[in-house]
């Protein structure tokens, strides 16, 4: 009960007009970077970041936030009249959105998303309502070697549940981290990995090179391929909502299955993408007729919407309670409150109340006005779509430019941004995923400040991070996880060897 | 309205031709960049060791965790490579056709520039240069639409972030002139 009195506490903080204006911006602009090709929520985030510097951190958060729902209610617009999946978790909404659409049902199959993806970011943040102050009072007991072993955690799964590539993944992770500790030495104030050259003291921000990453190398991709786009224009009456909502009722094991599989994912590292998937196919398989998916079924919509957004939310929990993020753009917002020089962890459940609970109402409030939002406006963002992409390219780039140079003031992020871009863009291109990349970046210089203590605290022995229960078994967890495909695979192997003996005469 | 029969639609002019030939293939790429990433760990790594990466009275010195992070990126590297190279006969997938690459290559070069020509004019010329330039020439666009859309749009750039958020951009000689 405490969480709820705490909650309305939020709510109290978080309405003034100004904070209200401040999210309706967010939201619009969310919406608009969510439609737009070659944008999406990480990079709307990071661009915008630079807006909320002379805000003070609440506003500055709930603004940031609401880009974040934005860009999440956006992609569905281009997913379902166009078949463009604006983000990689759109895809599995295009299997039934886009045959609703043709079908002339595009304004129900939006219904459909906007629903579902405010009852799975919804569920989510009840989670994070009564879970995180959980978590964190709980991390509170946490110390060096506790923290080391959570890092490890999130660093071994994303190489042990990952879909790429093994080597890639470590390819990408250990690079991360290794940028992340070009610069001064935290602790010793030496200099690492500068080769004399002073615009290397700042360190590599990570914002900077997100912006690149993931900005400047979608444009080159978007640009390669064919822009003719052809799709549907649509534009949504109460009458089809309250359609919609009407038969909601009769999908709650859909909606709920997704739920908890987006939340369940959003936590762990398995993000948005594995959550649509798995979402849309479970739905499938639990179908009475399995056949009609991919043909326009509402089922087909409601699943990967309810599950990404669960998990895109979800991914905010350990952000909140534990500093570690669960998605990219988890990992920016991140990056902005270290910006404001609040700390992200426990300790802002202590020291930050304000701020946190005021966040935490923000997600239900933003949630509420995003829904209405998009079904009013449909046919204003579709038709942003009209844009030729050679307006929206250079318009893109600039809006890049000034979010990499905002961030420190320095004419040498504009050319990093250009290198993470070039980067970002051969990564992709080869397989190497990013978001380990920028997840290594983040909490580098924390994963390493917490080993470096730990092995002070213990002269150097290994051991400490078996010194207790709690701390051996995130560790022996961590390299469970790390191995997981051997361990799976010989696991798999026995019970075929066990099979084959059970059945032979 | 439930009803799409309206429909929208944007053509390209610039559509890269479905039959182009391939520039590079993926499994080139992924050995020059194992090759490159290789490098980057070794050279990295012997920065690291040169600053110590090994245990002193006080802990580990400060070259000790990203030393042995080089020697992770430089195995995983250098496992990248057997692979690309083991693979590299079984399928010749296509990184980029020529088409495609001259796509990418018109949003980047002007991109370059236009980073270019911020240290020098500042950001807002820069930005509007860019974005006049790129509609006119890769989009095929009238110039009086790119001209009017380039400075529509870094005039709003300019009250939002130096006006309205006071977040001060890179100035040339033309802001000067203004007195900004």
């Amino acid at each position: 009960m405490e969480a709820f009195g705490l909650l309305l506490h939020g709510f109290a903080v978080l309405l003034t007009w100004k904070t209200l204006v401040l999210m309706m911006v967010g939201l619009v602009l969310g919406i608009f970077v969510g439609v737009l090709p070659g944008l999406g929520g990480p990079n709307g985030v990071a661009i915008l970041l630079p807006l909320t510097f002379t805000m003070d951190p609440t506003s500055a958060i709930v603004m940031l936030s609401c880009i974040y729902w934005g860009a999440l209610f956006g992609g569905a617009i281009t997913s379902i009249l166009f078949n463009i999946p604006g983000e990689a978790w759109s895809v599995a909404t295009t299997f039934d959105g886009y045959p609703m659409a043709q079908q002339g049902r595009a304004a129900e199959a939006l219904t459909a998303a906007f629903t579902s993806s405010f009852i799975g970011s919804l569920v989510a943040v009840l989670l994070i309502t009564f879970l995180a102050p959980m978590i964190s009072s709980f991390a509170l007991k946490f110390g060096p070697p506790e923290f080391f072993a959570v890092y490890l955690l999130t660093f071994c799964s994303f190489v042990g549940l990952g879909r790429e590539a093994k080597h890639k993944t470590v390819i990408s992770m250990s690079l991360g981290l290794l940028l992340a500790g070009i610069g001064m030495d935290t602790v010793s104030g030496n200099l690492r990995m500068t080769f004399g050259s002073s615009e290397l003291l700042r360190g590599i921000n990570f914002l900077v090179a997100v912006i690149g990453l993931f900005g400047i190398s979608e444009i080159l991709l978007t640009m390669e391929e064919r822009l003719a786009l052809r799709g549907h224009a649509a534009s949504i009456s109460l009458r089809v909502v309250l359609g919609v909502w009407k038969d909601l009722p009769k999908y709650w094991a859909t909606l709920l299955r997704s739920s908890f599989i987006g939340c369940w994912l959003g936590i762990t590292p398995g993000g948005a993408i594995a959550a649509s998937f798995m979402g849309y196919n479970l739905a499938k398989r639990f179908s009475k007729d399995p056949e009609s998916f991919g043909k326009g079924r509402i089922e087909g919509v409601f699943a990967p919407e309810t599950a990404a957004h669960a998990s895109g939310t979800a991914a905010l929990l350990p952000m909140l309670a534990l500093g570690i993020p669960g998605s990219g753009t988890a990992a920016i917002l991140l990056g902005g409150l270290m910006v404001w020089g609040l700390n992200p962890g426990p300790l802002l459940f202590v020291e930050h109340k304000d701020f946190v609970w005021g966040l935490i109402a923000s997600m239900y409030l933003g949630n509420v006005v995003g829904l209405v939002l998009v079904l009013t406006t449909v046919p204003v963002f579709a038709s942003i779509l009209r844009v030729p992409f050679a307006a929206v390219a250079p318009m893109i780039v600039v809006s890049c430019a000034i979010g990499a140079y905002a961030i420190q003031n320095a004419m040498f992020d504009i050319w990093l941004m250009l290198g993470f871009g070039v980067v970002g863009y051969v990564f992709k291109k080869i397989g190497i995923p990013l978001a380990p990349f920028t997840l290594a970046l983040v909490l580098g210089n924390r994963a390493e400040d917490a080993f470096r203590l730990s092995m002070i605290g213990s002269g150097g022995d290994l051991k400490v991070f078996w010194s207790n229960g709690l701390v051996g078994s995130i560790t022996t967890l961590a390299i469970v996880l790390l191995f997981w495909p051997v361990i799976d695979g010989l696991l798999a192997r026995v019970g075929l060897t066990q099979r084959a003996k059970a059945t032979s005469p | 309205m439930s009803q799409t029969d309206l429909e929208i639609v944007v053509d390209d002019p610039t559509a890269p031709e479905d039959d182009s030939p391939s520039v590079v293939s993926s499994g080139t790429v992924e050995i020059v960049v194992c090759l490159l990433l290789l490098a980057l760990a070794f050279t990295l790594g012997y920065d690291n060791w040169r600053t110590g990466a090994s245990w002193d009275s006080t802990g580990p010195e400060p070259g000790y965790f990203p030393f042995y992070l080089s020697v992770i990126l430089g195995g995983g590297s250098l496992y990248g490579l057997i692979v690309a190279l083991l693979t590299r006969r079984a399928g010749a997938e296509t990184f980029v056709t020529r088409a495609q690459a001259r796509r990418v290559l018109a949003v980047f070069v002007p991109t370059l520039l236009f980073c270019l020509v911020t240290q020098f004019l500042g950001l807002y010329v820069a930005s509007f240069l860019l974005i006049s330039g790129f509609m006119r020439l890769v989009g095929k666009i009238a110039l009086w639409k790119s001209l009017l859309t380039a400075l529509v749009f870094t005039a709003i750039m300019f009250v939002t972030f130096d006006v309205a958020f006071d977040v001060i951009m890179p100035k040339g000689p033309l802001e000067a002139a203004f007195g900004r």
